[in-house]
């Protein structure tokens, strides 16, 4: 067995074959896209304009981005002081929410909407009806898998108990040790965490469609069933979407790249 | 004064974690136990069996043996080729942008599920799809005509593969860096030969990381719900789609049978966790 100098001919096989199954429906999607939506014949530009057009597009993707930005906002505003004081002064606690990041996995979009929808359906019509209240609680439930354990190993890696200290010693309160010691160190993973949620978020349908919210995913689905070529056209941007997500984090995250399972 | 202060300190720091806990309880344990609870109640509010005794009726039944059918290829062949293609990027003599590039992209990949994933797949072999017409106009050889369909549970595996593969790759790929090369380099200074060395060390060494993806796989597949929506629209019964009918329309007249699915489910991915946590452990025994 001497070190090999060149590709091994059965891995140049296994990743041709690999390349073929994932790049094919990708370019599948592109040609079918360029179809003609009257005459099915290629290629015109005709199915992006359809949806480009249609403002029910830029409603709900506005919606969705929204929804993604108050989960972050609310998952961040619920973990980082939570993370940051266990590492600080209660790290047996550390395993315990260790394992209730685990549950999210255990009962996943399908089950938790079952039981959400039965226990706020009585609440009132601000929080029930308003996917800026019920459908950000579920997000945030369930990024918070994904943000914990990005933020986890974000503060395993700094010293929480000196940049305390000194920061105190130095008179300053604890919220802006908080936000102007802690967050700065955290940032990366913070970052991580965030454009993961952002990933969930834009393309959560199970939630979403079975408490009947008018979501980006929601819209696909509507194409998806309604116009054939047009809908290859939205299946693109929202890989796009995604595609950028992640390069935002694994720029974010330097190399690290988790895998969501938000949109399933 | 000071011996005081100390006792009360543990509930006082234990108030810091308070918000967070009250969250998870709202959102997470109070929905997942009233699913709990209602699965086992009957109108009036008394206990029952009912419900849970149904999931073992038809066509419950089917549903669960379906969901389970389609967890289990997805993730044997998913852990299989996943693995493969994770060792043909990291192994020696691989170009290092390959293995970038593949982690980059089953990033991306392990995300892409849902109705755009089932979209895509339409569109490449739906009976109009891309592939399937050219097949069909340069091949002669049109799938439809030979009993295989996109929208139906083979197409569904084929479907879900798309995120199962990249999601191995992506939690695999740690434990294949951790076969030392050490490790290699002594197993042939000793006379081993490949096959040796994968029987006898690494295949060993890579066991429970290999099951604990295994299991993860299984349970990704076993709750998804969007892509088999977007794909089938609800035509193959599993149970995700049964419990989405349930929510959805009055296809069920009982509103507890919908909690005793859920109920079904959350035993089965209950029981994939319990395996999990140990593999796991026992992973990263290994792990530098």
């Amino acid at each position: 067995m001497t070190p090999r100098r060149f590709i091994a001919p059965s891995a140049v096989l296994w990743l041709l074959l690999g390349a073929a199954y994932f790049l094919i429906p990708l370019i599948a999607t592109l040609i079918f896209s360029l179809r003609s939506n009257q005459t099915g014949t290629c290629c015109t530009l005709e199915n992006y304009g359809t949806i480009i057009h249609d403002p029910q597009f830029l409603k709900t993707i506005k919606t969705s981005f929204i929804l993604s930005l108050e989960t972050i906002f609310l998952t961040l505003v619920l973990l980082v002081p939570t993370v940051y004081w266990v590492h600080l002064k209660l790290p047996r606690l550390r395993s315990v929410i260790g394992f209730m990041a685990l549950v999210p996995f255990v009962i996943p979009p399908i089950i938790l909407v079952v039981g959400l929808l039965d226990v706020y359906k009585g609440t009132p019509t601000w929080f029930y009806a308003e996917p800026y209240g019920f459908l950000v609680a579920a997000y945030v439930i369930l990024a918070f898998p994904y943000m914990y354990f990005s933020l986890d190993t974000g503060f395993r890696s700094i010293d929480v108990h000196t940049l305390t200290e000194a920061s105190q010693s130095l008179g300053a309160h604890w919220t802006t040790t908080l936000v102007r010691v802690i967050l700065p160190n955290i940032k990366s993973a913070a970052l991580a965490g965030s454009f993961l949620t952002l990933a969930i978020v834009m393309g959560e349908f199970t939630i979403a469609s079975l408490a009947v919210f008018d979501t980006f995913p929601i819209y696909i689905q509507y194409i998806n069933q309604n116009k054939a070529y047009p809908a290859a056209s939205v299946t693109l941007l929202a890989f796009a979407i995604t595609w950028a997500a992640m390069v935002a984090l694994l720029a974010a995250g330097r190399g690290r790249a988790p895998a969501a399972q938000g949109a399933r | 004064m000071e011996t005081g202060r100390t006792r009360r300190r543990l509930p006082l720091a234990y108030l810091g974690v308070l918000p967070f806990f009250l969250y998870a309880t709202a959102f997470l344990f109070w929905p997942a136990a009233k699913v709990m609870f209602g699965a086992f109640q009957d109108d009036a509010g008394g206990l029952t069996l009912d419900h849970v005794q149904k999931l073992f009726d038809e066509p419950y039944r089917t549903a669960f043996k379906n969901s389970i059918e389609v967890s289990l290829v997805t993730a044997g062949l998913g852990a299989v080729f996943g693995l493969l293609l994770a060792y043909a990027a990291i192994r020696e003599g691989t170009p290092r942008f390959v293995r970038a590039g593949l982690t980059t992209f089953s990033g991306v990949a392990a995300n892409f599920a849902g109705i755009p994933l089932a979209a895509a797949f339409i569109a490449t072999l739906g009976t109009i799809g891309v592939v399937t017409q050219f097949m069909t106009e340069q091949l002669g050889f049109n799938p439809y005509d030979h009993g295989f369909s996109v929208f139906s549970k083979t197409g569904i595996e084929i479907v879900y593969l798309y995120f199962q593969i990249p999601l191995m790759i992506l939690v695999i790929a740690p434990a294949i860096d951790g076969l030392r090369r050490e490790w290699r380099e002594a197993a042939s200074s000793l006379g081993a030969s490949s096959w040796q060395f994968w029987r006898h060390v690494g295949i060993p060494i890579m066991t429970p990381s290999i099951l604990s993806a295994f299991v993860l796989l299984f349970g990704n597949s076993f709750s998804a719900y969007a892509t088999a929506y977007g794909l089938t629209g609800g035509s193959v019964g599993l149970v995700p789609i049964t419990i989405g009918f349930y929510l959805s329309g009055n296809v069920l007249d009982d509103p507890h049978l919908g909690q005793a699915l859920a109920f079904g489910m959350l035993v089965v991915l209950a029981l994939m966790m319990l395996l999990y946590i140990p593999l796991q452990r026992r992973a990263s025994r290994w792990s530098r």
